[in-house]
């Protein structure tokens, strides 16, 4: 008796798991890059208000997990957009393939700026890249000349440049998880280093050789990994004035009373110069969308909709007051039309 | 003769002289005891003085009074009052009119989009909610109280410091005036803060609430609890009262011993390839995290209830099987009674793990961003430390306060958990 009850509750309960699981998902899953969540979430948010859909579920797995969950496969339990602060690579598109995810929808929705940033009360300096690549490389080119990578002999900025304070070098930045640190380091270590002659032979000659050179940064303590949290470098900053701190321009935008960018290269990280291309440490920012999954999942065409209106990617959008720098006019409308038609990257 | 007390004074003399050595010992042994205890409860003090002193002001919450016209040709032309057509009017726009009323001589566009940032995103739907409620109020005007933006709120809790530099500041100049006018006009007014308990996570610091993560985190200790009493009692009481001792049973208390200390995260790993990989359940959802988090718990659950079994007095299982009790009856009716507060103790502790942990929900996705509140162990939800996690990590000041107060709620529900457990124990103890 109490035998064939339990069997009954144990096959009901396995009934109920896999009904549940045939069934559609009624909400849209997205996952991918931390630096696109706080803009994906206030567009989801959006949606999720001002239409008869669900909210979408977002989940910030960083660029690389995004794109690996989003190409495991078709169907309800793999999410259906995935968001990254690169471009997707090639070999992921075809590992997607591979998989049966044939058609990828690329959205760009604007850039983000890096900025290098310290404490109000000090003094403004301004960087250039190879500066900042001399402070914060493992090794760099021997100081008395030669083409030779010596471990890095500088402990005070004015020992690289006569110009810059004479201060301890001391940059919190983040992990080697981090997006901001991947675009940080090709975007200003790898442009730093490229200016050295004899490594940029290298990048032909030998390309491990050359990442080593430009991407590995200093462990003897001149570089300080502050953990993903962009907040407590921020409260880190203002508490010691002589660190620098590396973190996405939102942060920086979002607390300008305590902190400010520096200079790099003479330019201001400011809204404007990131827009027009003049601040030299951006990158573009994307999402991308499983066409197999639109109309199987509701919403999916809407979202979009959301997304690339002017209302919200555009220069006065809703996404440009929380920091997210929009594309220039000519791209914004073929994105705008490519979202409309859903066409796929070749 | 005179030998013995002489021996008898000599040692009384050394015990004498070893004394003094003996007392300071002890006192300096408590004197320890005493700092031991001091520095915790300092620490703790310290804790509570700084989440309560970030975290209290997030109770409170800056509303702004509005009289808001409720335009018919706006809000539904046709006037067929038609729920759907209610429901897709331009409430934002009404918003917009009731402060350029307020205010008639902001011009232009830059201007006015300042003008419009006072009052929170989430206004125009508040306004749509009244209106669905009551359709009535169509063509009449409404006082409408409405949370201010976070800035605003910011700068009326004196994070936003008002002496700075206009460049520097997130309220401008002209926005400083306006609020000092509503404020003159006493329309800005600091209210208990209801959304903060109603809502679910937003992008929009005011609007952001606990609940979604509270629910969600009611519903996977729901799951875990309801999985992991049943199955860890029922593995103790089989253990300790029945299996016998073989190597087998020897192997297994090993590897019970060997699961309590495993990292959470391996557990997160395995829910990530059975349950969701394999038996393909939902992503985020509490059914999934409450099975990651009972495989998790129950170990716990089984060495405390192993103990609370091996502490139940040989004399009460001989009792009861010399009046004729099955060994079955003997466990269930004399022995399971007397360790259920043991039992209970152990599973409130495992329960409070789980309760914080939220490296393992990362493998299985409901460390994520979601707006509506779970209705059901099938719904995404997240868990409260991981609400907390989210908001430690968000770029806008006002999520500082928030994440303090999330850890406030958290600190209470663990605290009632603990209630619980402490009150059931009472209930239950027998003592001999």
């Amino acid at each position: 008796m109490n035998k064939a009850k339990f069997a009954i509750a144990v096959l009901s309960a396995a009934a109920i798991g896999s009904a549940y699981a045939q069934s559609a998902r009624d909400y849209i899953s997205i996952v991918g890059s931390s630096t696109v969540y706080p803009f994906a979430t206030v567009v989801a948010e959006q949606f999720g208000k001002s239409t008869q859909f669900k909210t979408p579920k977002i989940e910030s797995t960083g660029s690389g997990g995004g794109i690996k969950l989003f190409c495991a496969g078709v169907g309800v339990e793999h999410p259906d957009i995935t968001n990254a602060s690169r471009a997707i690579k090639v070999s992921e598109l075809e590992q997607c393939a591979a998989n049966g995810v044939k058609d990828v929808i690329e959205v760009k929705i604007g850039y983000d700026g890096i900025s290098v940033g310290h404490a109000k009360s000090a003094p403004d300096v301004d960087l250039t890249r190879k500066q900042l690549y001399m402070a914060l490389a493992k090794q760099v080119p021997d100081p008395k000349g030669g083409d030779a990578l010596v471990d890095n002999p500088y402990n005070t900025w004015k020992d690289i440049d006569a110009s810059l304070p004479a201060i301890k070098i001391e940059v919190l930045g983040p992990p080697p998880t981090s997006g901001t640190r991947d675009a940080f380091v090709e975007l200003v270590m790898e442009e730093g280093c490229s200016e050295f002659p004899f490594i940029k032979a290298m990048k032909k000659s030998d390309k491990g050789a050359f990442k080593a050179a430009c991407h590995t940064v200093r462990e003897d303590g001149g570089y300080v990994e502050a953990g993903e949290n962009d907040n407590l470098i921020v409260q880190k900053l203002e508490a010691n004035p002589d660190a620098f701190g590396i973190f996405g321009f939102s942060f920086l935008d979002q607390n300008r009373d305590k902190i400010k960018g520096s200079k790099i290269e003479g330019v201001t990280p400011e809204f404007e110069t990131i827009a027009d291309g003049s601040y030299p440490v951006s990158r573009p920012l994307f999402f991308y969308v499983k066409k197999a999954h639109v109309g199987v999942i509701p919403g999916i065409k809407e979202y979009l909709a959301e997304f690339t209106s002017a209302k919200a990617m555009g220069e006065e959008g809703y996404l440009s007051e929380r920091g997210l720098i929009p594309l220039p006019k000519d791209e914004y409308a073929k994105v705008v039309g490519n979202a409309k038609t859903l066409t796929a990257m070749k | 003769m005179s030998e013995p007390a002489q021996t008898e004074r000599d040692s009384f003399a050394r015990v004498e002289a070893g004394m003094k050595r003996r007392r300071a010992a002890e006192r300096r042994f408590r004197f320890f005891g005493k700092c031991a205890v001091g520095l915790g409860l300092g620490f703790l003090v310290i804790l509570f003085v700084s989440i309560v002193g970030n975290g209290y002001s997030a109770f409170w919450q800056t509303r702004i009074t509005l009289d808001v016209a409720i335009d018919e040709a706006i809000v539904d032309p046709a006037g067929t009052r038609d729920p759907a057509v209610l429901r897709a009017a331009d409430y934002g726009a009404l918003i917009k009119q009731s402060l350029r009323e307020m205010f008639p001589d902001v011009s232009g566009r830059r201007n006015r989009f300042a003008l419009y940032g006072l009052v929170s995103n989430g206004a125009n739907f508040d306004l749509r909610d009244r209106v669905l409620a009551d359709p009535s109020l169509i063509g009449g005007k409404l006082s409408l109280s409405v949370a201010a933006d976070d800035d605003v709120d910011m700068l009326m809790k004196g994070h936003i410091d008002r002496d700075a530099p206009e460049a520097d500041r997130r309220i401008k100049d002209n926005q400083l005036a306006w609020i000092d006018a509503l404020e003159a006009d006493d329309r800005l007014h600091s209210a208990f803060n209801l959304d903060f308990f109603g809502n679910g996570d937003s992008r929009d610091p005011e609007l952001a609430g606990i609940r979604g993560a509270l629910m969600g985190s009611i519903y996977t200790l729901f799951v875990t609890l309801g999985l992991s009493f049943p199955l860890a009692v029922a593995a103790a009481v089989y253990l300790e009262e029945f299996a016998p001792k073989n190597r087998w049973t020897d192997l297994i208390e090993v590897n019970i011993n060997n699961l309590a200390a495993v990292p959470s995260i391996v557990f997160g790993l395995l829910g990530l390839a059975v349950f969701i990989n394999f038996f393909t359940l939902p992503r985020s959802a509490p059914i999934v995290g409450g099975l990651v988090l009972t495989l998790m718990t129950l170990p716990t659950i089984i060495i405390a209830s192993r103990a609370a079994l091996k502490s139940v007095p040989p004399s009460i299982r001989e009792g009861a099987l010399g009046v004729g009790a099955s060994p079955m009856q003997a466990v269930m009716y004399h022995v399971l009674p007397l360790a259920l507060p043991g039992m209970l103790t152990g599973t409130i502790i495992g329960m409070a793990q789980a309760l914080g942990e939220t490296a393992p929900l990362l493998m299985i996705g409901m460390v994520a961003f979601i707006a509506d509140v779970p209705t059901g162990v099938f719904d995404p939800s997240t868990a409260l430390p991981v609400q907390i996690y989210l908001w430690a990590d968000s770029p806008e000041r006002a999520y500082v306060e928030k994440t303090s107060a999330a850890i406030i709620v958290l600190l209470l529900f663990l605290a009632a958990m603990n209630a619980l457990a402490v009150l059931l124990r009472r209930r239950f103890e027998r003592r001999w």
